[in-house]
């Protein structure tokens, strides 16, 4: 099995699944925090950050990879401060990688856990209320179980995006082999050479079997949730 | 148990005024229903009560305590939903035992609680399922167990029967009233339904577009109504209205029947009244009686236990309840005469005036 790939594309897809799950995992989180934020909140700016979640949806990707490159790069405002105070540096190393492929499949994770968010009967929480539930044990108690199915769906989304990324992460991180060098990118450097065929068509193999288990367990993380929780 | 007491509330929604101004006190242990049609207030006057919705103005008190800016969860209530609002990814015991998981209550001590208020609602062999394995009616109940379970100070109920059939509705009437008599919990119930008010209430609030129209003891409301529009809200089938000119003589109605009239009515000859009377106060008299208004027989609705006789008069129609069966038909010219005194008048502004 593991002469079927060569070393270096074994390292590609370790590669890719760490950025993958990395970018799911950080975005988490957030995602929950802020899909919660547009539909439930009424404060000022609430449209900016609505447009600012979407936009990585609709811009180019190159277009975010260069503007993180901008950003997060050693000479960008916010790479150099993080260089400085914590040396953490993004540019050209995976966890920049994980960066792109988190704010790629941001607006992804975000609109599906904004949807079941919407599908929650708001009675169910006034209830809560009234029997004498604080509102963040409301949210833990009530909310969340009632919206798994919704985190489940965009975490798969989200985790796709990061297997898939490719422009965004290749104009802010380059195409470094063992360091930033995704099955995207490798499939596309062996596309780039002679000979390559083989090995383009071997990780092309490998990323829809990752994607189609990916699909079924979300399929079956759902329906355990929906069996355990909902009508 | 606490009283609850209502000063001048309003609520506005922008520049809508949705609550104009509204004055109740309820007492410990009473059974209040908040009736009218649907969007005269009453379920958003519950909400505030609950604390779900903000008061624009006024005062609302559990107890001795003003609660206006008090969370609901610190209000000590327990509310009922229309939609039953019961949490699918619980089970019935979940569900009825999730107030006393907030306060801590050690598990043994829960699940007492919980098998006591199952026991009551029939609910035991039900406590290990989810809501969506439950019948409306069931489901019904275990909302209400909740609520119980919680032993607040105060139960709102928000058209909690409105989603069941006509039956259950009524064995639900019947289960709500002897739990609030076997519990004598002080209790705030909201419908559209006149006869659920009629049927539970120890005191009944009708409201209609933002301000209450009167509040008083079922029959009270009933025998007495204040207006025009609690005349015609109250009762099933409604109170028949007639508008009628006041003479000498009586009551002139249109078609020149003139309805006399006992008692002093204090209005100036020639003021414009509406007489009301209820479809139980009218009786089928021979053609021609004295006092009678004629009239030709439309519908016969016979319901077993009564019929109803829906006749046309001159510029209306009226509605007849008859506890005997009648054999009149369609078509048929009748003399309708009210008993005497059962019935209304209201003046101009459809206040009543005066019984006739």
């Amino acid at each position: 099995m593991t002469d079927w790939l060569s070393p270096e594309e074994w390292t590609a897809v370790r590669l890719s699944l760490k950025v993958a799950l990395v970018a799911m995992g950080a975005s988490l989180l957030p995602g929950i925090a802020i899909a919660y934020a547009l539909e439930r909140g009424r404060f000022w700016g609430r449209q900016a950050l609505d447009v600012m979640v979407h936009l990585p949806l609709v811009l180019p990707p190159v277009v975010v990879g260069y503007a993180l490159l901008l950003g997060f790069g050693r000479r960008g405002p916010i790479g150099a401060y993080l260089a400085e105070q914590f040396g953490i540096v993004l540019s050209f190393r995976w966890t920049g990688a994980a960066l792109a492929c988190a704010i790629m499949g941001f607006p992804l994770l975000v609109r599906a856990i904004r949807l079941s968010l919407e599908t929650v009967d708001r009675k169910l929480e006034d209830a809560a209320g009234t029997l004498g539930a604080h509102p963040v044990w409301v949210f833990f108690a009530v909310t969340l179980p009632l919206i798994l199915p919704g985190i489940i769906a965009g975490m798969v989304l989200s985790f796709a995006k990061a297997m898939g990324e490719f422009g965004a992460t290749i104009t802010f991180v380059s195409n470094i082999p063992g360091e930033t060098q995704t099955i995207p990118s490798a499939i596309y450097t062996f596309t780039q050479v002679p000979g390559g065929e083989g090995g383009a068509l071997r990780l092309t193999l490998v990323s829809v079997a990752i994607s189609i288990a990916a699909l079924w367990m979300s399929e079956w993380m759902a329906r355990r949730v929906r069996r355990r929780f909902l009508a | 148990m606490a009283n609850v007491s209502i000063r001048d509330v309003r609520k506005s929604f922008g520049s809508v005024a949705i609550i104009k101004g509204v004055d109740v006190d309820i007492q410990d242990g009473e059974f209040v229903i908040l009736v009218g049609p649907s969007g005269c207030g009453k379920s958003t006057l519950l909400r505030m009560i609950a604390g779900l919705e903000d008061v624009t103005s006024g005062d609302i008190r559990i107890g001795p305590r003003v609660v206006n800016d008090v969370p609901p969860k610190d209000r000590d209530i327990a509310m009922v939903f229309q939609s039953y609002a019961l949490y699918p990814h619980m089970t019935v015991a979940e569900n009825m035992a999730f107030s006393l998981k907030l306060k801590g209550v050690p598990r043994a001590e829960q699940k007492k609680r919980v098998g006591e208020a199952a026991a009551i609602l029939d609910l035991e062999k039900l406590l290990e399922r989810y809501p969506r394995q439950l019948s409306g009616g069931q489901r019904q109940r275990v909302a209400m167990g909740r609520a119980i379970v919680r032993d607040p100070q105060v139960f709102l109920f928000d058209e909690p029967l409105s989603n069941l059939d006509a039956k259950l509705r009524v064995q639900m009437r019947v289960e709500i009233k002897e739990l609030h008599q076997r519990l004598k919990t002080t209790t705030i119930y909201v419908t559209h339904d006149q006869i659920e008010a009629m049927t539970m209430a120890d005191k009944i609030v009708v409201m209609h577009d933002g301000i209450v129209e009167q509040i008083g003891a079922p029959l009270e409301l009933y025998d007495r109504p204040r207006n025009l529009f609690v005349a015609g809200f109250i009762g099933s089938p409604a109170m028949n209205f007639i508008e009628g000119r006041l003479e000498q003589a009586g009551l002139a109605l249109p078609g020149g029947v003139v309805l006399p009239l006992e008692g002093h009515v204090p209005a100036a000859p020639g003021s414009e009244l509406t007489y009301g009377i209820r479809p139980e106060h009218l009786q089928v008299a021979p053609a021609g009686a004295p006092g009678s208004i004629p009239a030709t027989v439309t519908v016969v609705e016979p319901t077993g236990s009564d019929t109803t006789l829906i006749a046309k008069v001159e510029g209306s129609h009226l509605t007849v309840a008859l506890r005997e069966r009648c054999a009149l038909k369609p078509g048929e010219a009748v003399a309708l005469k009210p008993l005497g005194q059962q019935g209304h008048l209201f003046d101009d502004q459809g206040r009543r005036i005066a019984a006739a």
